[in-house]
């Protein structure tokens, strides 16, 4: 029996779809402290005088907390591996306030209605200073957003709070502009990607509450369940073994609970008051204090020679992290790595960057981190380059394409060892009926149809970061326990890891059960981010299955009374190879119960050297109304090299939900601020995400590489798939209206106009 | 105040204030299934029935449902766990976090619409958000549900 490559329910199916109470708030204690925030209503300013005495009567009210009363430590809430790229630029509450909508103070009460009345009680005078709002304007300005002396980064990333800088850098193959001089064409262009909200469908949220040993226990919606442990012990100034936390089902993540956005102020709670405490965000919370997208402003050069062979690429990125630095400095490096090594044959290559702090919400980690914005405009600038040079944009990727075994100089000079870019082209093509469809045709009825290709990249896991751990014992019955660190957001990692422990153990999914992340008992994993849990993890299920086998069969010899190197163990049984005498394995795990002293149990660890990297096509196929420019999106293609395919039904809805999530950030989502820096897109009516009458039809394939270092052959899949649609998109509406729109979400209105000159 | 109603086929009674929700209400009474995803009545994950007809509970106040009858996907168990294993075959439940909303109003669409059209389909559940799946799988899902009941039929 094979579990691995077989379209498996997801394990917890039946609990979601019967809607039994499973998600944090589901299973908070009725009795919690409902913990509100007050928030600025200025972008930037210092707070000269807060009071909270009256307040403080409202009946029911149980504590009220502001910057006087949290540790003056600094720590980052980016979930990221110790030590942190992202700067330690954070307090739980400041008294510089540092966007509209920046904690102010935290008040706990027995109902929400009693913590809403205080809120509105307290008095604060506020030194209304400038906001710097202009990204491009943050860089070296007079006025500085993190001026404090015990700010501080803890890794060599070109980050200085007396520039507004969280990182800046550098990198460089070959003679650039040499290179460029060189070439028969060039194309530059300026692309600019907005802010997103990742928009999960459960808001962000925790409970906590002291346990029987006076430790804090915390229960959170969170992708990064061990790096919140240590972050909360960061930021209450308390030891990390006094803290244990636990991860329930989510309600979804796309890397928006890799940072710590709810945890710290509910866990202040119950310090204080050793009382349970729970804070749900609102939708407008989610929208106005979270980690959206950094906005990156990409400039890119790529040139060719007259036989099309693309010869250099410079790429620089500005990105906007906000008020705080989450994830600030590794985002951008994705602009870069995970766009110019698309093409293969590239002689030089520049990347560089600035990241600024601005008086917005901090941005933080969002599916493709990076990647998507340097993509767009990667992607653009390479089919604005296939125009002017007359040829078909897919003909000039053919021509240039990343293929396997080479090796990627702009990725970490890592080899390609599995890539089916070509054969993804190829097949993009004959879905989508390109050579007939490209560019456009006009319908006859006022809407001209065009179509767009893009090409993508991502990695699988951080190379020589990322630690994936897994844990498997026998139970009475001969059943297994398989418990992981990686956090199962929705995506399905507890049901294709014990699809790949299956098939490791030669057993029924029947057999095994998964155990989410309690990091008491959960061996540890650095989280699910950065595409790395069916790579990562599923090569630490590999390695613990191994062992424990080991184990299961010198057992078995023993209870056969024959030596290790006699027996065999075949899923169900072990058994001596000369004479067939046989224990099952229900047997040895009932009798490992009594008299013995041999734990059937097993643990291993993975990180990885290399971060093999998935890659897809994407093609779309919009029409454009003429007199409007009301843009409706067809059809659209997708065909992914994931490596091995380990649950067929899990990856195709990765697939389509990722281009979903694409074409929302191609066409509408867009978070905008007004002058003075108030959030306009503070709900579901101002901020748009993609309904179903929104997506046309999503058609996805796959064509499959072998990644020889990946588990079962697998490569990663979560992130890559978010990356095609803007400049697929982007070009598809260009050859359907002559309007290039550089600056996303594209509207109807930016082709109108752009029509219209 | 009081407000007397029927959840999921039992009498029940409650005491609310004016302003009260019905979502917030029927979380009280442990219909965990209702979730709240927008506040602003534009995701459809607080749907539920008042008298069969789907409604988004976010924005009832409780004590409209005085004397109605109101069913959330605790009291339809059975059919949520009929369709849900099509929704599962095709992987597109994902986080769930939606699931219950959707099905709600799937299962009021088959029994408002006869033999529906993908495009019928795909507007009577317009309201129903999913950010995770791409909408794709929900409709291989509903598909196949709508075969296998004209099937049994």
């Amino acid at each position: 029996m094979s579990f691995v490559n077989t379209a498996v329910p997801k394990v917890d199916a039946p609990a979601l779809v019967t809607g039994k109470p499973v998600y944090t708030d589901d299973i908070a204690p009725k009795d919690c402290l409902v913990v509100k925030i007050l928030r600025s209503p200025h972008a930037h300013a210092l707070i000269e005088e807060i009071q909270t005495e009256n307040a403080k009567k409202v009946p029911g009210v149980e504590c009220i907390l502001t910057y006087k009363d949290v540790p003056d430590k600094r720590f980052t809430m980016a979930g990221q591996t110790y030590p942190e790229p992202s700067p330690y630029d954070r307090l739980i509450l400041d008294q510089r306030v540092r966007f509209v909508g920046d904690a102010v103070a935290i008040v706990a009460a027995e109902t929400k209605e009693a913590a809403e009345r205080a809120m509105k009680l307290i008095k604060v005078k506020y030194e209304v200073l400038e906001p710097v709002l202009d990204f491009h304007q943050a860089k070296d300005n007079a006025v500085l957003i993190h001026p404090e002396e015990n700010w501080k980064s803890l890794c060599p990333v070109g980050a200085d709070n007396k520039r507004n800088l969280c990182a800046c850098g550098k990198e460089e193959h070959g003679d650039i502009d040499a290179v460029l001089d060189a070439c028969d064409y060039v194309v530059e262009g300026t692309y600019h990607t907005k802010a997103n909200q990742q928009a999960m469908m459960e808001t962000f949220r925790t409970y906590t509450y002291m346990d029987t040993y006076g430790r804090l226990n915390v229960v959170s919606s969170t992708q990064i369940t061990f790096h919140v442990r240590r972050i909360l012990a960061n930021a209450l100034d308390i030891p990390k073994s006094k803290i244990r936390v636990i991860k329930p089902r989510i309600g979804g993540g796309f890397g928006a609970k890799q940072t710590v956005v709810t945890e710290v102020y509910p866990a202040i709670v119950t310090m204080k008051t050793g009382k349970p405490a729970k804070l749900v965000y609102t939708r407008e919370e989610s929208q106005i204090a979270s980690t959206p997208r950094h906005e990156m402003e990409v400039k890119v050069r790529v040139g060719a020679d007259k036989d099309g062979i693309i010869k250099g690429i410079d790429v620089y990125t500005l990105s906007n992290t906000g008020a705080f630095g989450e994830h600030g400095p590794t985002t951008v490096g994705l602009s870069g790595h995970k766009s110019i090594p698309l093409y293969g044959k590239t002689e030089a290559f520049r990347f560089a960057y600035d990241v600024v702090y601005t008086n917005v919400m901090s941005a933080g980690a969002y599916r493709g981190y990076g990647a998507t914005q340097g993509l767009f405009a990667v992607e653009s600038a390479v089919n604005e380059l296939a125009e002017k040079m007359g040829i078909d944009p897919v003909a000039l990727r053919e021509k240039n394409i990343v293929t396997e075994g080479q090796v990627m100089p702009a990725y970490y000079g890592e080899t390609a060892n599995s890539c089916a870019l070509d054969r993804c082209l190829e097949k993009a093509k004959e879905m989508m009926h390109w050579d007939e469809k490209f560019p456009a045709r006009d319908l006859g009825n006022g809407k001209v149809r065009g179509v767009g290709v893009a090409m993508a990249m991502q990695g699988s896991s951080i190379s020589n970061v990322d630690n994936a751990s897994v844990a498997i014992k026998v139970n009475d019955d001969g059943f297994y326990s398989l418990m992981i660190g990686a956090s199962d957001m929705g995506t399905g990692c507890d049901t294709i890891l014990a699809q790949m422990a299956a098939d490791c153990l030669d057993c029924e999914m029947e057999n095994i059960i998964v155990s989410g992340v309690d990091t008491d008992v959960s061996p540890y994993d650095s989280g699910s981010y950065a595409s790395s849990t069916t790579y990562l993890t599923g090569i630490a299920v590999m390695k613990t299955c191994e062992t424990l086998k080991e184990k299961i069969l010198a057992k078995g010899a023993q209870y056969l009374e024959c030596s290790r190197e006699e027996v065999d163990f075949d899923g169900k049984k072990v058994f001596c190879l000369k004479d067939g005498r046989e224990i099952s394995l229900m047997e040895i795990g009932n009798r490992i119960m009594c008299n013995n002293e041999d734990a059937l149990f097993a643990s291993e660890s993975y990180s990885s050297p290399v971060s093999p990297p998935p890659f897809m096509v994407g093609m779309a196929e919009v029409d454009v109304d003429q007199e409007t420019g009301e843009i409706e999106l067809v059809d659209y293609v997708a065909v992914v090299d994931c490596g091995t395919v380990v649950n067929p039904s899990l990856a195709r809805v990765q697939t389509e939900g990722g281009i979903a999530q694409g074409i929302g950030m191609a066409l509408y989502e867009d978070v905008v601020y007004s002058e003075s820096g108030k959030n306009f897109s503070n709900s579901f009516m101002q901020y748009k995400i993609p309904s179903r009458q929104d997506v046309g039809t999503i058609r996805v394939e796959f064509e499959s590489s072998y990644e020889p270092t990946g588990p079962f052959g697998a490569k990663s899949i979560g992130e890559v798939v978010i990356n095609t649609p803007s400049p697929a998109i982007a070009q598809a509406v260009y050859n359907a209206s002559g309007v290039r729109v550089k600056e996303l979400p594209i509207t109807a209105e930016k082709v109108y106009w752009g029509m219209k000159k | 105040m009081e407000v007397k109603f029927i959840l999921n086929g039992k009498q029940t009674t409650a005491d609310i204030k004016e302003d009260t929700v019905l979502l917030d209400l029927l979380r009280a009474k442990g219909c965990y299934s209702v979730k709240c995803g927008c506040e602003t009545t534009n995701c459809g994950l607080c749907t539920v029935w008042i008298d069969g007809t789907p409604s988004l509970s976010c924005s009832v106040l409780a004590a409209r449902v005085e004397g109605k009858e109101v069913t959330t996907l605790e009291g339809l168990q059975e059919e949520a766990a009929e369709f849900g294993a099509f929704l599962a075959a095709e992987g597109a439940e994902q986080c769930g976090y939606c699931s219950p909303g959707f099905i709600m109003n799937v299962l009021a669409m088959v029994r408002e619409l006869e033999d529906p059209t993908l495009e019928e389909v795909k507007e009577y559940l317009a309201g129903n958000l999913c950010r995770c799946t791409g909408y794709m799988g929900q409709l291989r899902a509903i598909k196949k549900y709508l075969e296998m009941k004209r099937g049994t039929k």
